[in-house]
Protein backbone atom coordinates (compact mmCIF):
# COMPACT_ATOMS: atom_id res chain seq x y z
CA UNK A 1 0.00 0.00 0.00
CA UNK A 2 1.24 3.49 -0.80
CA UNK A 3 0.84 6.30 1.70
CA UNK A 4 -1.26 8.36 -0.69
CA UNK A 5 -4.55 9.62 0.66
CA UNK A 6 -5.59 11.71 -2.30
CA UNK A 7 -6.24 10.36 -5.78
CA UNK A 8 -6.18 13.48 -7.89
CA UNK A 9 -5.78 17.22 -7.72
CA UNK A 10 -8.78 18.81 -9.40
CA UNK A 11 -7.80 22.47 -9.18
CA UNK A 12 -4.92 24.65 -8.12
CA UNK A 13 -4.79 28.40 -7.65
CA UNK A 14 -1.08 28.84 -6.92
CA UNK A 15 -0.39 30.37 -3.53
CA UNK A 16 -4.08 30.39 -2.65
CA UNK A 17 -6.08 27.20 -2.93
CA UNK A 18 -5.82 23.55 -3.87
CA UNK A 19 -8.65 21.05 -4.24
CA UNK A 20 -8.07 17.28 -4.26
CA UNK A 21 -10.33 14.25 -4.18
CA UNK A 22 -10.12 10.80 -2.67
CA UNK A 23 -12.40 7.98 -3.77
CA UNK A 24 -13.29 5.72 -0.85
CA UNK A 25 -13.18 2.10 -2.02
CA UNK A 26 -14.35 -1.17 -0.51
CA UNK A 27 -11.05 -2.65 -1.78
CA UNK A 28 -9.16 -0.76 0.93
CA UNK A 29 -8.19 -3.26 3.60
CA UNK A 30 -8.44 -0.89 6.52
CA UNK A 31 -12.17 -0.33 5.94
CA UNK A 32 -12.76 -3.97 6.79
CA UNK A 33 -11.28 -3.43 10.23
CA UNK A 34 -12.87 -0.03 10.72
CA UNK A 35 -15.28 -1.43 11.66
CA UNK A 36 -15.56 -5.19 11.41
CA UNK A 37 -18.73 -7.05 12.32
CA UNK A 38 -18.90 -8.21 15.89
CA UNK A 39 -20.36 -11.69 16.07
CA UNK A 40 -20.70 -11.68 19.83
CA UNK A 41 -23.00 -8.68 19.89
CA UNK A 42 -24.43 -9.23 16.42
CA UNK A 43 -23.29 -5.78 15.30
CA UNK A 44 -22.91 -5.71 11.51
CA UNK A 45 -19.81 -4.52 9.69
CA UNK A 46 -19.61 -0.75 9.32
CA UNK A 47 -16.91 0.28 6.85
CA UNK A 48 -16.14 3.99 7.23
CA UNK A 49 -13.07 6.01 6.34
CA UNK A 50 -11.10 6.64 9.57
CA UNK A 51 -11.15 10.30 10.60
CA UNK A 52 -7.36 10.20 11.18
CA UNK A 53 -6.86 9.32 7.50
CA UNK A 54 -9.19 12.13 6.45
CA UNK A 55 -6.92 14.47 8.42
CA UNK A 56 -3.97 12.91 6.56
CA UNK A 57 -5.76 13.47 3.23
CA UNK A 58 -6.23 17.14 4.07
CA UNK A 59 -2.60 17.33 5.24
CA UNK A 60 -1.44 15.98 1.89
CA UNK A 61 -3.73 18.38 0.01
CA UNK A 62 -2.63 21.42 2.03
CA UNK A 63 0.98 20.21 2.13
CA UNK A 64 1.16 20.14 -1.66
CA UNK A 65 -0.31 23.67 -1.76
CA UNK A 66 2.33 24.87 0.72
CA UNK A 67 5.08 22.96 -1.13
CA UNK A 68 3.98 24.36 -4.49
CA UNK A 69 3.95 27.89 -3.06
CA UNK A 70 7.62 27.44 -2.14
CA UNK A 71 8.45 25.80 -5.49
CA UNK A 72 9.00 22.49 -3.61
CA UNK A 73 12.34 23.73 -2.26
CA UNK A 74 11.27 23.33 1.37
CA UNK A 75 10.62 20.11 3.28
CA UNK A 76 7.05 20.78 4.38
CA UNK A 77 6.15 18.91 7.57
CA UNK A 78 2.75 18.85 9.28
CA UNK A 79 3.42 20.45 12.66
CA UNK A 80 0.02 21.00 14.21
CA UNK A 81 -3.62 20.11 13.69
CA UNK A 82 -5.19 23.33 14.99
CA UNK A 83 -8.73 22.18 14.51
CA UNK A 84 -10.46 19.11 13.11
CA UNK A 85 -14.22 18.60 13.10
CA UNK A 86 -16.08 16.01 11.04
CA UNK A 87 -19.84 15.64 11.17
CA UNK A 88 -20.53 12.74 8.81
CA UNK A 89 -18.96 9.44 7.80
CA UNK A 90 -17.35 8.73 4.44
CA UNK A 91 -18.42 5.26 3.30
CA UNK A 92 -17.21 3.15 0.34
CA UNK A 93 -18.50 4.47 -2.96
CA UNK A 94 -18.36 8.11 -1.96
CA UNK A 95 -15.75 10.72 -2.82
CA UNK A 96 -14.04 12.96 -0.32
CA UNK A 97 -13.25 16.45 -1.53
CA UNK A 98 -10.48 18.34 0.23
CA UNK A 99 -10.28 22.10 -0.30
CA UNK A 100 -7.26 23.75 1.31
CA UNK A 101 -6.83 27.51 1.48
CA UNK A 102 -3.47 29.08 2.31
CA UNK A 103 -3.88 31.55 5.17
CA UNK A 104 -0.26 32.37 6.04
CA UNK A 105 3.09 31.61 4.45
CA UNK A 106 6.57 32.70 5.43
CA UNK A 107 10.13 31.39 5.60
CA UNK A 108 9.57 29.18 8.65
CA UNK A 109 6.18 27.68 7.84
CA UNK A 110 2.60 28.09 6.73
CA UNK A 111 -0.98 27.66 7.89
CA UNK A 112 -4.02 26.43 5.97
CA UNK A 113 -7.76 26.22 6.49
CA UNK A 114 -9.41 23.17 5.00
CA UNK A 115 -12.97 22.19 4.21
CA UNK A 116 -13.86 18.52 3.81
CA UNK A 117 -16.86 17.71 1.62
CA UNK A 118 -18.52 14.49 0.59
CA UNK A 119 -19.75 13.71 -2.90
CA UNK A 120 -22.29 10.92 -3.30
CA UNK A 121 -22.40 9.54 -6.88
CA UNK A 122 -26.18 9.31 -6.58
CA UNK A 123 -26.14 13.13 -6.73
CA UNK A 124 -22.70 13.79 -8.23
CA UNK A 125 -23.23 17.51 -8.73
CA UNK A 126 -23.56 18.19 -5.03
CA UNK A 127 -20.69 18.28 -2.57
CA UNK A 128 -21.84 18.44 1.03
CA UNK A 129 -19.46 20.06 3.49
CA UNK A 130 -18.90 17.66 6.39
CA UNK A 131 -16.06 19.26 8.31
CA UNK A 132 -13.17 21.63 8.73
CA UNK A 133 -9.48 20.84 9.29
CA UNK A 134 -6.99 23.63 9.99
CA UNK A 135 -3.28 22.85 9.87
CA UNK A 136 0.10 24.43 10.57
CA UNK A 137 3.15 23.33 8.58
CA UNK A 138 6.81 23.78 9.35
CA UNK A 139 9.59 24.27 6.82
CA UNK A 140 11.85 21.68 8.38
CA UNK A 141 15.25 23.06 7.43
CA UNK A 142 14.34 26.53 8.74
CA UNK A 143 13.31 25.33 12.19
CA UNK A 144 15.82 22.73 13.27
CA UNK A 145 19.02 24.73 13.50
CA UNK A 146 22.00 22.49 14.10
CA UNK A 147 20.23 19.34 12.96
CA UNK A 148 21.24 18.14 9.54
CA UNK A 149 18.67 16.61 7.24
CA UNK A 150 19.38 15.11 3.83
CA UNK A 151 19.65 17.64 1.04
CA UNK A 152 17.15 15.88 -1.19
CA UNK A 153 13.51 16.68 -0.56
CA UNK A 154 12.25 13.45 0.99
CA UNK A 155 8.82 14.96 1.65
CA UNK A 156 7.91 15.48 -1.98
CA UNK A 157 9.05 12.19 -3.47
CA UNK A 158 8.14 10.32 -6.66
CA UNK A 159 4.59 9.48 -5.47
CA UNK A 160 3.61 13.13 -5.10
CA UNK A 161 5.25 14.02 -8.38
CA UNK A 162 3.21 11.27 -10.01
CA UNK A 163 -0.03 12.69 -8.58
CA UNK A 164 0.89 16.17 -9.77
CA UNK A 165 1.73 14.89 -13.25
CA UNK A 166 -1.41 12.75 -13.45
CA UNK A 167 -3.44 15.78 -12.42
CA UNK A 168 -1.92 17.92 -15.15
CA UNK A 169 -0.07 20.19 -12.71
CA UNK A 170 3.27 21.44 -13.98
CA UNK A 171 6.22 20.70 -11.73
CA UNK A 172 8.45 23.68 -10.96
CA UNK A 173 11.81 23.65 -12.72
CA UNK A 174 14.59 21.95 -10.71
CA UNK B 1 -7.86 50.31 19.30
CA UNK B 2 -8.01 50.47 23.11
CA UNK B 3 -5.88 48.33 25.44
CA UNK B 4 -8.95 46.24 26.32
CA UNK B 5 -9.78 45.66 22.65
CA UNK B 6 -6.22 44.52 21.93
CA UNK B 7 -6.33 42.24 24.99
CA UNK B 8 -9.63 40.71 23.82
CA UNK B 9 -8.21 39.93 20.37
CA UNK B 10 -5.06 38.43 21.89
CA UNK B 11 -7.25 36.37 24.19
CA UNK B 12 -9.26 35.07 21.21
CA UNK B 13 -6.04 34.14 19.39
CA UNK B 14 -4.70 32.23 22.40
CA UNK B 15 -8.00 30.45 23.11
CA UNK B 16 -8.02 29.34 19.48
CA UNK B 17 -4.32 28.44 19.17
CA UNK B 18 -3.85 26.73 22.52
CA UNK B 19 -7.34 25.31 23.16
CA UNK B 20 -7.51 26.99 26.59
CA UNK B 21 -10.52 28.55 28.29
CA UNK B 22 -11.20 32.31 28.21
CA UNK B 23 -10.68 32.66 31.94
CA UNK B 24 -7.22 31.05 31.80
CA UNK B 25 -5.91 33.85 29.59
CA UNK B 26 -4.94 36.38 32.27
CA UNK B 27 -2.43 39.21 31.71
CA UNK B 28 0.23 37.56 33.86
CA UNK B 29 -0.19 34.04 32.45
CA UNK B 30 2.91 32.66 30.72
CA UNK B 31 2.41 31.01 27.34
CA UNK B 32 4.47 27.92 28.04
CA UNK B 33 4.11 27.48 31.80
CA UNK B 34 0.49 28.47 32.36
CA UNK B 35 -1.11 27.97 28.94
CA UNK B 36 0.85 24.92 27.78
CA UNK B 37 2.23 26.36 24.53
CA UNK B 38 4.80 24.23 22.70
CA UNK B 39 7.35 25.40 20.16
CA UNK B 40 5.12 25.00 17.10
CA UNK B 41 2.34 26.93 18.83
CA UNK B 42 4.51 30.04 18.63
CA UNK B 43 4.41 29.89 14.83
CA UNK B 44 0.64 29.38 14.95
CA UNK B 45 0.27 32.35 17.35
CA UNK B 46 2.34 34.59 15.05
CA UNK B 47 0.14 33.67 12.07
CA UNK B 48 -3.07 34.20 14.02
CA UNK B 49 -1.92 37.58 15.43
CA UNK B 50 -1.03 38.71 11.89
CA UNK B 51 -4.53 37.85 10.72
CA UNK B 52 -6.32 39.25 13.77
CA UNK B 53 -4.55 42.62 13.69
CA UNK B 54 -3.68 42.89 9.98
CA UNK B 55 0.02 43.22 10.80
CA UNK B 56 3.19 41.55 9.52
CA UNK B 57 5.50 40.01 12.12
CA UNK B 58 9.03 39.28 10.94
CA UNK B 59 10.81 36.07 11.91
CA UNK B 60 12.38 36.51 15.36
CA UNK B 61 10.55 39.78 16.03
CA UNK B 62 8.10 38.43 18.59
CA UNK B 63 9.87 35.26 19.72
CA UNK B 64 13.69 34.98 19.63
CA UNK B 65 15.54 32.96 17.02
CA UNK B 66 18.30 30.57 17.92
CA UNK B 67 19.29 32.27 21.17
CA UNK B 68 20.14 28.94 22.74
CA UNK B 69 22.56 28.09 19.90
CA UNK B 70 24.75 31.16 20.49
CA UNK B 71 27.57 30.31 22.95
CA UNK B 72 27.93 33.99 23.86
CA UNK B 73 24.33 34.12 25.00
CA UNK B 74 23.97 30.75 26.72
CA UNK B 75 26.62 28.86 28.65
CA UNK B 76 26.04 25.60 30.54
CA UNK B 77 22.31 25.96 30.12
CA UNK B 78 22.23 29.44 31.69
CA UNK B 79 21.54 32.73 29.91
CA UNK B 80 24.65 34.94 30.27
CA UNK B 81 24.39 38.66 31.20
CA UNK B 82 25.26 39.44 27.57
CA UNK B 83 22.50 37.08 26.42
CA UNK B 84 20.04 38.73 28.79
CA UNK B 85 20.88 42.19 27.41
CA UNK B 86 20.53 40.94 23.82
CA UNK B 87 17.15 39.40 24.60
CA UNK B 88 15.95 42.60 26.29
CA UNK B 89 17.03 44.69 23.36
CA UNK B 90 15.39 42.42 20.79
CA UNK B 91 12.26 41.73 22.83
CA UNK B 92 11.34 44.96 24.65
CA UNK B 93 7.75 43.69 25.05
CA UNK B 94 8.75 40.66 27.13
CA UNK B 95 8.66 40.34 30.92
CA UNK B 96 12.10 39.33 32.23
CA UNK B 97 11.25 39.21 35.95
CA UNK B 98 11.13 35.41 36.27
CA UNK B 99 14.03 34.72 33.90
CA UNK B 100 16.34 37.14 35.73
CA UNK B 101 15.50 35.48 39.04
CA UNK B 102 16.49 32.08 37.60
CA UNK B 103 18.26 32.49 34.23
CA UNK B 104 18.17 28.87 33.09
CA UNK B 105 17.55 28.63 29.33
CA UNK B 106 14.66 26.27 30.04
CA UNK B 107 12.94 29.24 31.72
CA UNK B 108 13.16 31.46 28.64
CA UNK B 109 9.52 30.71 27.83
CA UNK B 110 8.58 32.51 31.06
CA UNK B 111 9.31 35.89 29.44
CA UNK B 112 6.30 35.49 27.16
CA UNK B 113 3.24 36.46 29.12
CA UNK B 114 -0.17 37.37 27.74
CA UNK B 115 0.57 40.98 28.68
CA UNK B 116 3.83 40.84 26.70
CA UNK B 117 1.85 39.84 23.59
CA UNK B 118 -0.62 42.67 24.19
CA UNK B 119 2.23 45.19 24.52
CA UNK B 120 3.86 43.83 21.38
CA UNK B 121 0.63 44.18 19.36
CA UNK B 122 -0.01 47.69 20.71
CA UNK B 123 3.49 48.72 19.66
CA UNK B 124 3.02 47.23 16.19
CA UNK B 125 -0.35 48.94 15.77
CA UNK B 126 0.93 52.35 16.88
CA UNK B 127 3.95 52.01 14.57
CA UNK B 128 1.61 51.25 11.66
CA UNK B 129 -0.77 54.13 12.47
Amino acid sequence: MRWLWIDRIVSLEPGQRLVAIKNVSMAEDHLHDHFAADEASGRPASPIMPASLIVEGMAQTAGILVGHTGAFREKVILAKVSNATLEADATPGTTLRYEAELKSFDTVGASCQGVVSLIDPVAPGEATAIGQIDLVFSHLDQNRAGLAFPDHNFVFGPSFKMILEQSGIDLPAE
Amino acid sequence: MTHDEVFEKVREVLVDALAVDDDEVLPGATLTGDLGAESIDFLDIVFKLEQAFGIKIAQGELFPDNVSQDPEFVQNGVVTPKGMEALKERLPHADFTKLEADPKITNVGEIFTVDALVKFCERKLSAAA
